[in-house]
């Protein structure tokens, strides 16, 4: 870890600034990731920050009846908050599948759509890997794949997004609001927020450099069994091999993401008409496209069962 | 003492004390934080400064240079000390890959530099400024691909029960060929990591010529000597002090590079360093239990009776070092009159493999058991039913060779009774619970008791404390405890006035802790140390030492009875000896046994695996601590359980690592894996087994557990995986229809 | 409020920036100047020798660090101990003694929760927070329904605690602990 400063600023336009101006400076809210990465110099920025003062902690119903989550809400309180229990069970749910209860009491909801891949050759400094060196190569493309995409790679990246909420937020139509530096404030669908790695994977999401998130808008609740259903080789604490969040009418209709498939939550919004028809109908959709790796093609039958799960659980 | 007959009658046989549920004599050290580890002695060495370690980032070949300049210059640097800087670091007692050597890559993560800066910050920052210019070279990574040119195993070579190579009897080739009913599968096993939670971790201080070394370590005597060894020092000018280890499983029974590090920065810097391996360097830079692929042909006739049986494995690892003794128990577990046991060894470029817990079982019978459960749905047998219908009461290689106590028969009727065995359905994949198709399945538990010399000194006080000091570990394992319960036993004082001191290279050589031999033989030890200081209590206080009964803190004989303490009202009372085994232990097998059930049930969309029950039948000897050895049983059933559904290092075949070095990356069992679990203890003496009249159980509950579950699953599902762990993937394509 | 702010002029070089940080530790104020990069784990391990809360990985994803911040069990390696100006620090010190036992450590022992004792500072303090957990009403992933309170059931402790792994495998003890002072408590 390098050395840096510190400070903690009192508004968020003041934080946007702070970053701007600062030669190599990085927001910290909750930290669990950023340190997590800084202790390997995966990530070294020289100023930090701080976020946590800034309020940004509540949730608040929104004048169309949605929810504004705040950046710092931590994804314990968002999880246990009695709206999103009662009407947003799939992002309760994706908040709970996630981390340890421990990571989650620091964790906040800026900071989970922050989430770096968990790529082990992103985690190997002595490795190559364009997102943590563009231009080095991706080692993944052959090595070890089995946690990777399947979908949305590219040659130069088959990383994927490692966490649930935002496949929750996904399904849910959520906004992200931001401000920057000068700032001016912004609203980001969900769906632009993560990118694709295409030939530039070290970008994560389309945020600017000092662009603060706010805030996460979720519009009116939508009707129907919400479901979060997660996959992994142990029961819990662990990354999600496939998750399908989804939200889904007693006919199967709906709408549906999935997780620990690409470079982002994974939604096709023209599959969704199909759900009535089952899965397979659905999945052979969604992952038109699919490009496993030797290692990983059984994410693609695993993601047809698991939104079948979806679907049997919604139809009981 | 020397241990050349059957124990006879004893004091340990009044069982005032030992044999009961004690809680641990640690415990509130422990569960306050207060107990000290390796890293944790500002008590010690309040000054020491902090050592980083930099590992190859290369699986072989050179280093050419290290620059370590810029580093020098970073702030708080105190010294660097790079792999090129000192000759190589000669091996310690069992070491295979050269822990600092020289310019030699032989593996990943091999330790090639250790900064020091007055804090883990500086060093920490700094050690991202040393560069490594590496001449790279082939090697081979590939345990199926180099497979195929692996050597035989020559005799009596490996790790494990020991034994030889390839070990035939009768004539197993044509008897298969004969055999009604057969079986010919193959298998393989993964490598695992130990992942003990306390990473390897050293202080070092030098004083003047001498080195102390505040380490975790299993082994205390073969880590003093080793390190001696490693610094060109006379033993006397080295002490190793371990009173508490955060977990081993044999990734601890051998100096690894913390402590050479640990002790070649100290020099360096002149004052003391302390060094723990980081948790993303010890996948790769110690130890492994190394992946095996499997061969397993069982032949029997109609009624069930195997009258052949072969066991063949090879696995891969670093030049000199050993096999995973995988075919081992097979040896001994089931009758069989033509046999054939035959390893192989590739030579592979990967860390090093070494002893894990339960080496050569573990894997093994997790192989042998799903075998067996297969060869008795061939038969249309009860998998229980087959395996009492070929128990043997001699080894089946040596029949002149009678198991000292073997009660495989009773662990697995009990297991049935308590499990309700009886409502398996014998027909896989029938049994459905919602989403869940449920399963049971059951194995078979064999491991070896070995023994070792074992020593430890006894003090008596004029305040009638009995204090035990010994070179033993407690790594978890309970030997505070047990061995308290055995001097408090022997010396007739409650367990609160003993005090045990443990760790410590200044104290007699014990058997350290390992192999499941730590319990048996050092509480022999203590138990030796124990009659001496008999002896001479009896003598100071003017009993005849043979009538004396030490009990109650009094020392009675007749009519006269004398408190303990007043022995050493004059002095204190010390006596020291070591239990020696002899050719009188191999004059029968002595070995444990157990069975194990478990339930799983199986998500019919995802194929994921849950366990829901585990019962684990223990035959193995007088149990000393029940408490402490039930924990020991059921934390060897976790780690199985591990072996069985997730644990596994991925070999990057092309780039010569373990990729998922971390402990988010490798997977062991969490709390949401693990049921609530059941272990019976046969009630057992073992004569042949030590004065102790007890045997290990510390690496019985691994042994089989994995088998259990993968036969559970197949119960389940209907689907059979050769192929450890278990994971959802490798079931996924052939789960019913669910929908 | 701004105590812990570090401006130095260091920006641009290696050397450590240093801060000051006052929070309280199992009851006592304490303030220290720290490098920036320290973790609050290390804080407390190598700066105030509370060396109770252990260092199993460093990254998170073992729980051997867990400590009680602000009524909230976090992994202390994760956060920087300059973060947490004002906090009340609970680590296992500070629960109870060896002579003066929480009823949490002592459940421990009478279990037989633990083996080695490496992770078990951080179980203890995990498993306390679980409790105040549950009975705040925070659901978790094993929680049937969303809308209903939160029992203190096997399967929830279970759930809860799978942020802390213990090699030794001691869980089903672990939970038997739990069980027993969750009952004694309620």
């Amino acid at each position: 870890m390098k050395s840096f400063t510190y400070e903690r600023p009192s508004s968020p336009a003041e934080a946007a600034a702070a970053v701007a101006r600062t030669p190599e400076a990085k927001f910290i809210a909750g930290g669990t990731n950023l340190l997590d990465l800084m202790k390997l110099q995966i990530e070294t920025p020289r100023h930090l920050v701080d976020v946590n003062g800034l309020g940004l902690d509540t949730v608040e119903p929104t004048d169309e009846g949605g929810l504004r989550i705040g950046a710092l809400v931590r994804n314990t309180d968002l999880a246990a908050h009695p709206r999103v229990r009662t009407d947003y069970g799939v992002l309760a749910r994706a908040l709970l599948a996630g981390a340890s209860g421990q990571l989650r009491n620091k964790a906040t909801t800026a900071g989970n759509l922050l989430q770096r891949t968990r790529c082990p050759y992103f985690y190997d400094t002595a490795q190559a890997c364009n997102k943590r060196q563009p231009g080095s190569g991706c080692s993944a493309l052959d090595g070890v794949s089995r946690q990777l995409a399947v979908i949305g790679g590219s040659e130069a990246c088959i990383a994927t997004h490692p966490g649930d909420m935002a496949v929750a937020m996904r399904v849910l139509d959520a906004t992200v609001e931001t401000i920057d530096a000068a700032g001016a404030a912004r609203k980001i669908p969900i769906a632009e927020f993560h990118r694709l790695p295409g030939d530039e994977p070290s970008r994560d999401t389309n945020l600017e450099p000092g662009e603060l998130i706010t805030a996460v808008t979720l519009p009116k609740p939508v009707v129907g069994t919400h479901i979060y259903r997660k996959v992994r080789d142990r029961a819990s604490y662990a990354y999600a091999l496939v998750s399908v969040a989804a939200i889904l009418g007693k006919d199967g209709s709906g709408h549906v993401a999935f997780g620990g498939v690409a470079h982002k939550p994974w939604r096709v919004e023209a599959a969704e008409a199909d759900l009535p028809k089952g899965a397979k109908a659905v999945t052979s959709r969604v992952f038109a496209d699919a490009k496993p790796t030797h290692e990983n093609a059984y994410k693609l039958t695993l993601a047809e069962r698991t939104l079948s799960a979806a679907l049997n659980q919604a139809r009981a | 003492m020397k241990f050349d007959t059957q124990a006879g009658p004893n004091p340990i046989d009044r069982l005032k004390v030992v044999g009961h549920a004690t809680d641990r004599i640690d415990g509130k050290y422990k569960t306050t934080g207060t107990a000290p580890y390796a890293y944790e002695r500002h008590d010690v060495a309040p000054d020491a400064a902090y050592g980083y370690v930099l590992g190859s980032s290369i699986a072989k070949g050179r280093v050419r240079s290290i620059d370590t300049a810029s580093a020098r210059q970073a702030p708080g640097v105190i010294a660097i000390v790079t792999t090129l800087d000192t000759p190589r670091v000669e091996r310690g007692v069992m070491n295979v890959a050269y822990l600092f050597g020289g310019d030699v890559i032989q593996h990943y993560h091999q330790a090639v530099a250790v900064v020091v800066a007055e804090t883990f910050e500086q060093a920490r920052a700094a050690s991202f400024l040393v560069t490594v210019d590496y001449a790279p070279e082939a090697g081979v990574f590939d345990l199926a691909a180099a497979a195929k040119d692996a050597e035989p195993v020559p005799a009596d070579s490996g790790e494990g029960s020991g034994g030889n190579g390839e070990e035939r009897v009768g004539d197993f080739e044509a008897a298969f060929a004969q055999a009604p009913v057969t079986l010919d599968a193959s298998y393989k096993t993964a490598d695992e990591s130990h992942a003990m939670m306390e990473p390897h971790a050293t202080v070092a201080a030098w004083d003047g010529e001498k080195v102390t070394l505040w380490t975790s370590n299993q082994m205390i005597g073969w880590g003093h000597g080793s390190l001696a060894k490693m610094l060109n020092l006379p033993k006397d000018k080295v002490r190793l002090d371990a009173p508490y280890v955060g977990g081993g499983f044999g990734g601890k029974l051998f100096v690894r590079a913390d402590a050479v590090l640990a002790a070649l920065a100290a020099k360096a810097a002149g004052r003391p360093v302390k060094v723990a391996l980081t948790r993303p360097l010890i996948a790769n830079n110690t130890t492994h239990r190394p992946a095996t692929i499997q061969r397993v042909r069982i032949g029997a006739t109609q009624d069930g009776t195997i009258t052949a049986i072969a066991h063949e494995s090879t696995s891969g690892n670093l030049p000199d070092g050993d096999p995973e003794t995988a075919v081992n128990q097979t040896k001994f577990l089931y009758a069989g009159k033509n046999r054939l046991t035959a390893m192989k060894l590739a030579r592979l470029d990967l860390p090093e493999g070494n002893a894990m817990r339960a080496p050569g079982e573990a894997p093994g019978l997790a192989v042998l058991e799903v075998a067996m459960d297969e060869m008795a749905e061939k038969l249309g047998l009860d998998p229980v039913e087959f395996r009492i219908r070929n128990d043997t009461q001699v080894v089946p290689t040596k029949p002149d060779l009678r198991f000292s106590q073997r009660d495989l028969v009773g662990c697995l009727k009990l297991g049935v009774e308590r499990f309700g065995w009886a409502k398996r359905n014998p027909k896989p994949g029938q049994v459905r619970d919602g989403q869940w198709l449920v399963g049971l399945g059951m194995a078979a538990a064999f491991r070896d008791n070995m023994v070792m010399k074992s020593g430890a000194r006894v003090r008596l006080d004029a305040g009638g404390t009995v204090t035990v000091e010994t070179d033993m570990t407690d790594i978890g394992t309970g030997s505070y405890t047990i061995i308290a319960q055995t001097a408090a036993e022997m010396m007739g004082v409650p367990l609160n006035r003993v005090v045990v001191r443990l760790g410590d290279s200044d104290f007699p050589v014990s058997s350290g802790s390992g192999g499941q031999f730590g319990a048996n033989s050092s509480t022999a030890g203590v138990y030796a140390a124990c009659v001496k200081l008999r002896e001479s209590i009896a003598q100071k206080l003017g009993f005849n030492a043979t009538d004396a009964v030490f009990e109650d803190g009094e020392v009675r004989a007749g009519n006269r009875a004398i408190p303990l303490a007043q022995a050493a009202a004059e002095g204190e009372l010390v006596a020291e000896d070591t239990i020696e085994f002899g050719d009188f232990s191999k004059t029968q097998q002595v070995s444990t046994f157990g069975a194990h059930f478990v339930e799983v049930a199986v998500d019919v969309y995802t194929a994921e695996v849950r366990v829901r029950r585990m019962l684990a039948v223990c035959a193995a000897g007088r149990i000393l601590n029940p408490k402490s050895a039930r924990s020991q049983v059921i934390g060897g059933m976790v780690m199985g359980t591990g072996a069985a559904l997730m644990e596994e290092l991925a070999v990057d075949t092309k780039r010569g690592f373990f990729a998922n070095h971390d402990l988010a990356g490798y997977e062991v069992p969490v709390h949401a894996d693990i049921p609530h679990q059941e272990v019976i203890f046969l009630d057992e003496t073992d004569p042949m087994s030590s004065p102790m009249k007890a045997k290990g159980v510390g690496e019985l509950g691994i042994s089989g557990i994995a088998a259990a579950v993968a036969n559970a699953i197949y119960n389940a599902t209907g689907i059979r995986v050769r192929d450890y762990p278990i994971t959802l993937d490798k079931l996924i394509d052939r789960m019913p229809d669910a929908a | 409020m701004v105590g812990a702010t570090a401006t130095a002029a260091a920006t641009r070089t290696d050397e450590p920036v240093l801060a000051t940080v006052t929070f309280t530790v199992n009851g006592q104020r304490r303030e220290l100047e720290l490098d920036t990069r320290t973790s609050l784990l290390d804080a407390a391990r190598e700066h105030l020798h509370l060396t109770g809360s252990k260092k199993g990985c460093d990254h998170g994803q073992c729980g051997a660090c867990t400590m009680i911040v602000d009524g909230r069990r976090i992994n202390a390696c994760l956060t920087l101990a300059i973060m947490h100006q004002g906090a009340e620090i609970t680590t296992i010190e500070g629960l109870g003694q060896p002579d003066h036992l929480h009823p949490m450590q002592a459940a421990f022992v009478k279990h037989d929760g633990y083996q080695c004792g490496y992770c078990t500072p951080g179980q203890i303090c995990s498993g306390v927070a679980v409790l105040e957990e549950i009975k705040a009403g925070i659901p978790s992933h094993v929680t049937a329904d969303l809308e209903a309170t939160p029992q203190v059931t096997e399967a929830e402790i279970r759930e809860r605690m799978s942020g802390n792994i213990c090699r030794c495998g001691a869980y089903s003890n672990i939970v038997e602990a739990m069980t027993e002072v969750a009952g004694a408590r309620a």
